[in-house]
């Protein structure tokens, strides 16, 4: 039976990759084609990339006839990805007869070891959005794009040294069993389970959605189709294999990425005879990347005397507000460590000492996965060139694609092919894995913290909270579907920054106080949940992220004027010229007298990310909220927590049975 | 649960696990400071100082990839480091504490 609804799921989701294996339409003109290409700035959600202004391109300084479409072949690609499905279905079974009790589903049953865990930890935190966007931010930002990924591994600092332990030793399913330890458990577990969806919904919804456009662009699967697909191979994971597939799925999709990182840096590396000196003058010497530079910093003519090249290797092409960076540092290093599906890792592990060697692994893995992505951006840049990877997709996203198929020997041989079909399949691999993570994260909070402890007061049997929990994962799968098609043509790139932002300001703030402050209680938990997560969104929906239409009107104005003038002095405008105005036109009309979502002008809030503002306001709230009233229970029963949660006493037990 | 009877009071006024407790409570704390204090360096330098950036110090490699770079290796630094102090140290108190518990002379 069980198999059979699996052979179905298969069945099913490849369906859209026949559709798709249709002869595609030649009526993809380059044109359209084009402009379908840009909008795939999605997996790069993270950065803010999207939002600056598009890289200002050096007029035909180098006459770049990139193609405006990766080609990929499908044969092989189709072949990789059912390799891949047909292997993690195989753990999925395997997973589903191991899969019978709550803790089974929710933790593995205690039973990953701590190696196998920071595989997974890696698995899930690398997303799609690392993985491509910040290979493409260095390949045509420069340096910028590392100093940015040094974000994320900032985060697994906090991860280790404050959270990780403590919330193995006192915690069991989810968030809301840390917090509700010593605070009145249903208004809490409602509030913690609130924010856990809320915070994995808005990432997960990113990372869909950039799996759809990625999928439309790699394989001409329509967009819908994919993620139809997507989602029901998710569900399928999650509902029948819990957290036991879901890990074992992070794992392979961990080491996908690392050996084709490992791979690919060697190949980069190589050409530049495996010497780094040689390989970073390589940057500097490329005439692209120097003209490049030039076109960013909007020299019309080359200064003399100036280092182009080497500009590429110094700050300040991609970040300039430094307010903004602090803000983003403040989500980074707050942020990873309130994700919820990130704090469920750790109640996999059978105890603290095996929790803190998984963070290790983890952090191993991610650290030496970004130091390749130096050599993999910089080095789509000399091999590629930062135009033509801009010319395919402003943020940069397919440049690691790209860079794969060049290194295999180009479009159209079998090795290029074959490294471009890996490369596809690892960006599957990923976007799979990251929202596994997320899909059971949030299916946890509603049926473990909703569903059995508030509901039914925590009385219910095991075989009914693995049946609520499956039945969970299929309703937030299926919310998933419908929010993804829904928000195809919907401006995501704040999406992750809001959920790393609510999490910085409304989860972190009240576990740490929980674990580490003894006054702690139940009015500071909701108070700083709710305030840190309204003033996060807040920020987020008044802030320079939305789409400000009155904005995007001016912006095609400045595209129509010149234009407009251009055909007044008597000028035929080429095709190009005349389909940009006409575009621009349609734009203008369509935006002047338009409002953002909350109906503003232009934003009230001038920085991208509101961690600066709402992290603190998270924590003052939760210490206001706390000291408000007085709760003597919490306090008397801080000492059984502290306890417990430096030295695990109690809870090592109770996962033995 | 057979702890309900614990007098965790009285565990955590013991002196073994007030020791553990200040002991790791400091070590993490200040090495967390250390962590996230030069990461928001890293940042204002990028941004109000490029001059220091640009310091070219080996080849074409300059000052700038240097500190990114330094970043992920005080990363691995202070894990390791907390590994090997937990293993050598916090592990071994806690086991002391946790026989003191199932011993019952914590009382």
């Amino acid at each position: 039976m069980r198999h059979l609804l699996i052979l179905m799921t298969v069945f099913l989701s490849l369906a859209g990759t026949a559709f798709a294996a249709v002869p595609t339409t030649p009526s993809d003109s380059p044109a359209t084609a084009a402009t379908k290409n840009r909008e795939v700035s999605a997996p790069v959600a993270a950065s803010p990339a999207q939002s600056t202004p598009a890289a200002a391109q050096p007029k035909a300084a180098v006459p770049a006839p990139a193609p405006a479409k990766i080609k990929t072949n499908r044969l092989i690609t189709v072949s990789m990805f059912l390799a891949i499905i047909a292997f993690t279905m195989g753990i999925v079974v395997w997973a589903a007869r191991k899969t019978k009790t709550a803790a089974d589903f929710y933790a593995a049953g205690g039973g990953i070891t701590g190696m196998q865990n920071g595989w997974a930890i890696a698995g899930d935190y690398l997303s799609a959005a690392t993985f491509l966007g910040i290979t493409g931010l260095i390949s045509i930002r420069g340096i910028d794009g590392f100093l940015y990924a040094v974000g994320p591994m900032v985060s697994f600092i906090t991860i280790l040294l404050i959270i990780a332990e403590p919330c193995r030793n006192a915690g069991k399913f989810t968030m809301g069993d840390i917090l509700c330890y010593r605070s009145s458990p249903k208004l809490v577990r409602g509030a913690a389970a609130i924010s856990t969806v809320a915070v994995s919904i808005f990432y997960l919804l990113a990372q869909l959605v950039g799996a759809g456009k990625l999928m439309q662009v790699l394989l001409d699967i329509p967009y819908q189709a994919s993620i139809i697909g997507v989602g029901i191979l998710i569900i399928v994971y999650v509902g029948f294999g819990g957290m036991k597939a879901t890990t074992w799925v992070q794992i392979i999709k961990a080491s996908l990425l690392m050996s084709c990182g490992v791979v690919f840096t060697a190949l980069v590396l190589w050409k530049s005879g495996m010497n780094p000196l040689r390989f970073f003058a390589d940057i500097v010497a490329s005439p692209a990347v120097q003209d490049h530079v030039r076109g960013l910093l909007k020299h019309a003519a080359p200064e003399p005397g100036f280092d182009y090249g080497q500009r590429f290797l110094e700050p300040g092409l991609f970040l300039n507000n430094p307010l903004d960076q602090i803000s983003l540092g403040i989500a980074w290093l707050l942020g990873a460590a309130g994700l919820p599906h990130i704090l469920m890792r750790f109640f996999t592990v059978p105890t603290a000492k095996a929790a803190r060697k998984s963070v290790i692994v983890a952090m191993f893995l991610i650290g030496f996965f970004f130091i390749m992505t130096t050599v993999l951006g910089f080095g789509a840049a000399i091999h590629i060139t930062p135009q033509k990877i801009s010319a395919i997709d402003k943020g940069g996203n397919m440049g690691v694609l790209m860079l794969a198929q060049q290194l295999g020997g180009g479009a159209g041989t079998i090795v290029g092919d074959l490294f471009l079909a890996f490369v596809c399949a690892v960006a599957f691999a990923t976007i799979l894995a990251v929202v596994a993570g997320l899909v059971l994260a949030s299916s946890a909070a509603i049926s473990h913290d909703v569903y059995v402890n508030i509901i039914k007061d925590g009385k219910a049997t095991q075989r009914e909270q693995v049946n609520v929990a499956r039945a969970a994962s299929l309703a937030v799968g299926i919310v998933a579907i419908w929010m993804g098609i829904a928000a195809e043509k919907q401006n995501i790139a704040h999406l992750v920054a809001l959920a790393f932002a609510v999490a910085a300001s409304s989860n972190f703030p009240v576990i740490m106080l929980s674990l580490f402050w003894k006054r702690f209680n139940t009015a500071g938990i909701v108070s700083g949940l709710v305030v840190g997560t309204v003033a996060a969104i807040g920020l987020v929906m008044v802030s320079p992220n939305m789409t400000y239409p009155k904005k995007v009107a001016a912006d095609a104005r400045k595209v129509v004027e010149p234009l407009e003038k251009k055909q007044a002095d008597g000028v035929t405008l080429a095709e190009k010229e005349l389909k940009a105005l006409e575009k621009a036109r349609a734009d203008f009309a369509q935006n002047k007298n338009g409002t953002s979502i909350v109906g503003l002008d232009a934003p009230l809030f001038s920085l991208k990310n509101p961690g600066i503002i709402s992290a603190p306001l998270g924590f003052l709230a939760a210490i206001i909220g706390c000291l408000a009233f007085r709760e003597r229970r919490s306090e008397e029963l801080f000492d059984e927590l502290y306890v417990r949660q430096n030295t695990g006493y109690g809870m090592a037990k109770a996962q033995d049975h | 649960m057979t702890q309900e009877q614990t007098d965790w009071a009285a565990i955590a006024n013991s002196p073994k696990f007030i020791e553990l407790h200040r002991r790791k409570t400091t070590f993490l704390f200040s090495w967390w400071v250390v962590g996230s204090l030069s990461y928001f360096i890293l940042l204002l330098a990028a941004a109000c100082t490029p001059e220091i950036f640009r310091v070219k110090l080996v080849g074409n490699i300059n000052c700038g990839y240097f500190f990114c770079l330094f970043q992920f290796l005080l990363g691995w630094g202070i894990a390791m480091f907390y590994a090997y102090k937990a293993n050598k140290d916090f592990d071994r108190l806690t086991e002391e504490v946790i026989g003191e518990i199932e011993g019952g002379i914590s009382l």
